[in-house]
């Protein structure tokens, strides 16, 4: 069963890397690293499991945090800029 | 040293204690010292006040949670069902609706369980409206007539 | 028998998580334009994350295990709606328009 999950993460984590690649605009971009972020995580945590080592949940943990904060962190980057970087939107 | 200040020690002594797990005197006294530094670090900037530690709220948001939750389920799977129909029978759209909350932690708190609920997201607050962007028009109807928003103000009062 | 009925449970919890997970994936590709893919991924952010990380706290059992999950599941639900909304208010800023559909009978 935890498996199977790790599968589907995996795969998962595929879609968003290939919406990372497609774009088209840089939001498209941080959400899907976002979302393959989130996925790290419960990767991090299903894995821990599958080898029946606990501390592995540390790791999430902290991958969570560094997740959201460098998520902000890259937004506030491009909150404010100009509209060369967004490509446009099909 | 007032409530306030006493929660988040509480809170960061049982983050500390928990997340270690090993309770050897060298460690502990590591942790107290930086649960006191932490807590320094928070009266200085001036972050530990009723919205840093809304205990004024904390009897009444488990009912609060509890709805949300179930909330939550139901727009996921209705947002489940048109990812798997396709684009055709999404119907994306825009509007600003009203805040009635009057704190600034109500606000945030409704603004929040907006954007948690799929199908649903908060774009942008001014003091009194939020934009929000929904992926069906059934989504922004269902917002509008303020079920959620009633429950927030019970939260408030 | 207990264990048995908690390792059913904590299946269907996984079962239903990957679906919805899978489910948010084709979301985030299928989706037209940015703002509709953003709640693709809310789904796989609150409900599939929740429900996984559920089937895990059920095989853990009690102690520091469980203690942890719990501790990501908050952070992921707290910091999800607030990643969401920042996003949304760049892409915003970024003049990105969003995708309005005005046919109600779609």
């Amino acid at each position: 069963m935890l498996i199977m999950l790790a599968i589907v993460l995996l795969t998962v984590m595929f879609m968003a890397l290939l919406r990372a690649l497609l774009g088209p605009s840089i939001y498209d971009r941080i959400l899907a690293v976002n979302l393959f972020g989130t996925k790290t995580v419960l990767l991090i945590a299903v894995m821990g499991f599958l080898f029946g080592r606990p501390e592995f949940l540390d790791i999430a943990l902290v991958y969570a945090l560094i997740n959201f904060i460098s998520v902000i962190g890259v937004l506030r980057y491009f909150e404010y800029s100009d509209n060369r970087i967004n490509g446009s939107e099909s | 040293m007032n409530k306030h200040t006493i929660s988040l020690f509480f809170l960061l002594a049982i983050l500390w204690l928990f997340n270690s797990g090993l309770y050897t005197p060298l460690l502990l006294a590591l942790g107290l010292v930086s649960v006191f530094f932490v807590i320094w670090l928070s009266l200085r900037m001036g972050i530990i006040d009723d919205e840093s530690q809304p205990l004024h709220l904390s009897r009444k948001l488990p009912a609060y949670y509890w709805w949300l939750a179930k909330k939550i389920v139901q727009s996921n799977i209705d947002v489940v069902v048109h990812v798997w129909r396709g684009n055709s029978s999404i119907s994306p759209c825009v509007a600003t609706l009203p805040i009635g909350q009057q704190s600034e932690i109500g606000k945030v708190i409704y603004a929040n369980s907006i954007t948690l609920t799929p199908g649903t997201v908060a774009m942008n607050m001014e003091s009194d409206s939020v934009l929000i962007h929904s992926l069906t028009a059934h989504n922004m109807e269902e917002l509008r007539q303020g079920e959620m928003a009633q429950q927030v103000n019970r939260l408030e009062m | 028998m207990m264990e048995l009925i908690i390792q059913l449970i904590s299946s269907a919890c996984f079962i239903l998580g990957a679906l919805l997970i899978l489910s948010g994936g084709v979301g985030i590709l299928r989706f037209p334009d940015f703002f509709t893919r953003m709640h693709a991924a809310g789904i796989t952010e609150t409900l599939a994350t929740s429900l996984i990380l559920i089937g895990l706290m059920l095989i853990a059992g009690w102690g520091l295990v469980l203690f942890k999950l719990v501790l990501i599941l908050l952070f992921i639900m707290l910091t999800s709606p607030t990643a969401s909304h920042a996003l949304a208010k760049s892409a915003m800023h970024g003049k990105l328009t969003p995708i309005i559909h005005n046919n109600h009978s779609g």
